[in-house]
């Protein structure tokens, strides 16, 4: 009984937030890649999808984004009131590549997102102190290593507020203390209402994540059920 | 908004002087011209605007074919276009391109007058192609986005973007020139050749980004 109160007070704090994806296909260059793939996700909820090279797991992240066009099915984002109208508009979307600037400094690349994204959350210092790179601000993104500048782009989730997280192998090139720190932002982001779709090979330690498995050269009929993360992510509202 | 022009500007500052390369050339092109036609003073004098214009609009296309390139293949363009909910695909080329103007047209108007000493042009005339190339290089870089942003996806795009850019950047030309030839030849008129190169700058402030933006949009893959 206490559980269906709990959900029900969380429901009228997020609205009835939800992505729900409905029987997506997605193509490359007219070739089809993956069909028939079907989940929901709500505040709290994560999703990883896994699968080898070749799956289609970018590909649906990047039409989950609307940077290319679904092939057939259905994309609905609900109840994400005046605040979060459109799917894109309520996502970050960290992909393969950084995104930010060799010539300029670490501070300038991430000020930069955080004033053309809006909805300020963490300050720039802030965001690098929480990735681990407190004090090399003022280096240009240039000379940072590979894991760094990944580390950097993880702090642009930081800077500005966006409930849906929509992440292409946030992990790769990341150390094993910095997949520990971003697991914890992971975490966290769930527990104040986010929402994650991840797509990476590597185990992420997200707990409570849903997975949706995308196999071999054309994935069918790939199904997953995230209906409610909440009773696994720790701390809740 | 604000922060996209100052970020545009930085980068054109810093990675390796756009600017300077573009005035640079400009000065091949100009100086290259009295060896070619000789030493007619009177005759320079009067291919002084025509120069000064070709040469502008040649150094102009010499970085459009980076404008999106570069943002491209660091990602940057991807977060631009998930990011139109909040700025229209249109404003965010729109900066772009008025950053571009700043940085790699704007020192070619300004380096203009010095130029035209080298082609013994009067201070009338060269005021007036100064003041033609002022209003008129706006139009270059707004016409110069929609061939940048159809390129895109190319690596060796630059000759491409040249190529698709001239025609619709010759009207600029021929009323730049005339504009500036008026001002010093007596019985032509210098306003109505000059407000159609306003009109024409401000037509491409419209449809350039406009096309840009629709090119951009469909280019993600």
């Amino acid at each position: 009984m206490l559980r269906c109160e709990e959900a029900a007070i969380r429901l009228s704090m997020w609205g009835a937030m939800q992505l729900a994806v409905v029987d997506l296909a997605g193509e490359r260059g007219g070739e089809p890649v993956f069909s028939g793939i079907s989940f929901l996700l709500v505040p709290h909820g994560s999703l990883v999808i896994t699968g080898p090279n070749g799956a289609g797991k970018s590909t649906l992240l990047r039409v989950l984004a609307g940077l290319l066009p679904s092939a057939g099915g259905r994309i609905a984002w609900e109840g994400g009131g005046e605040d979060w109208p459109t799917l894109a508009g309520s996502a970050h979307y960290l992909g393969h590549l950084n995104a930010m600037k060799p010539a300029l400094t670490v501070a300038e690349n991430l000020a930069f997102w955080r004033a053309f994204h809006g909805s300020h959350r963490a300050s720039v210092i802030e965001a690098l102190d929480r990735v681990g790179l407190s004090g090399t601000g003022h280096l240009p993104f240039g000379y940072l290593s590979t894991g760094q500048k990944r580390r950097v782009s993880i702090a642009r989730l930081l800077v500005s507020r966006r409930p849906l997280w929509l992440l292409d192998e946030p992990t790769a090139g990341l150390d094993r203390a910095s997949e520990a720190q971003f697991a914890e932002m992971m975490d966290e982001h769930l527990a104040s209402g986010g929402m994650i779709v991840a797509a990476t090979h590597l185990p992420l330690g997200l707990s409570g994540a849903k997975t949706l498995e995308m196999g071999g050269r054309r994935t069918h009929g790939g199904h997953a059920e995230v209906l409610d993360g909440a009773a696994t992510a720790p701390g809740g509202l | 908004m604000l922060a996209l022009l100052v970020r545009e500007i930085r980068l054109g500052i810093r990675a390796g002087g756009g600017a300077l390369t573009g005035v640079l050339f400009f000065l091949a092109v100009v100086s290259a011209i009295p060896f070619a036609v000789g030493p007619d003073i009177s005759l320079l004098a009067r291919l002084g605007p025509a120069v000064l214009w070709i040469g502008a609009l040649l150094a102009g296309l010499l970085g459009l074919d980076r404008l999106f390139q570069a943002d491209r293949e660091d990602g940057s363009l991807d977060l631009m276009i998930v990011a139109r909910d909040t700025h229209l695909l249109v404003a965010t080329v729109f900066v772009k391109c008025v950053a571009h103007w700043l940085v790699a047209l704007l020192p070619l108007v300004v380096a203009a007058p010095v130029f035209g000493l080298l082609m013994n042009m009067d201070a009338v005339a060269i005021g007036a192609a100064t003041l033609t190339l002022l209003v008129g290089t706006p139009a270059l870089a707004f016409v110069g986005a929609a061939g940048a942003s159809v390129t895109v996806a190319l690596p060796r795009g630059g000759l491409l973007v040249s190529v698709l850019v001239l025609p619709i950047a010759i009207p600029v030309l021929i009323f730049g020139v005339s504009a500036s030839y008026a001002a010093v030849n007596e019985p032509d008129p210098f306003l109505p050749p000059f407000l159609i190169l306003a009109a024409l700058t401000l037509f491409m402030a419209v449809i350039g980004p406009l096309a840009a933006a629709v090119a951009l949009r469909y280019a993600a893959d």
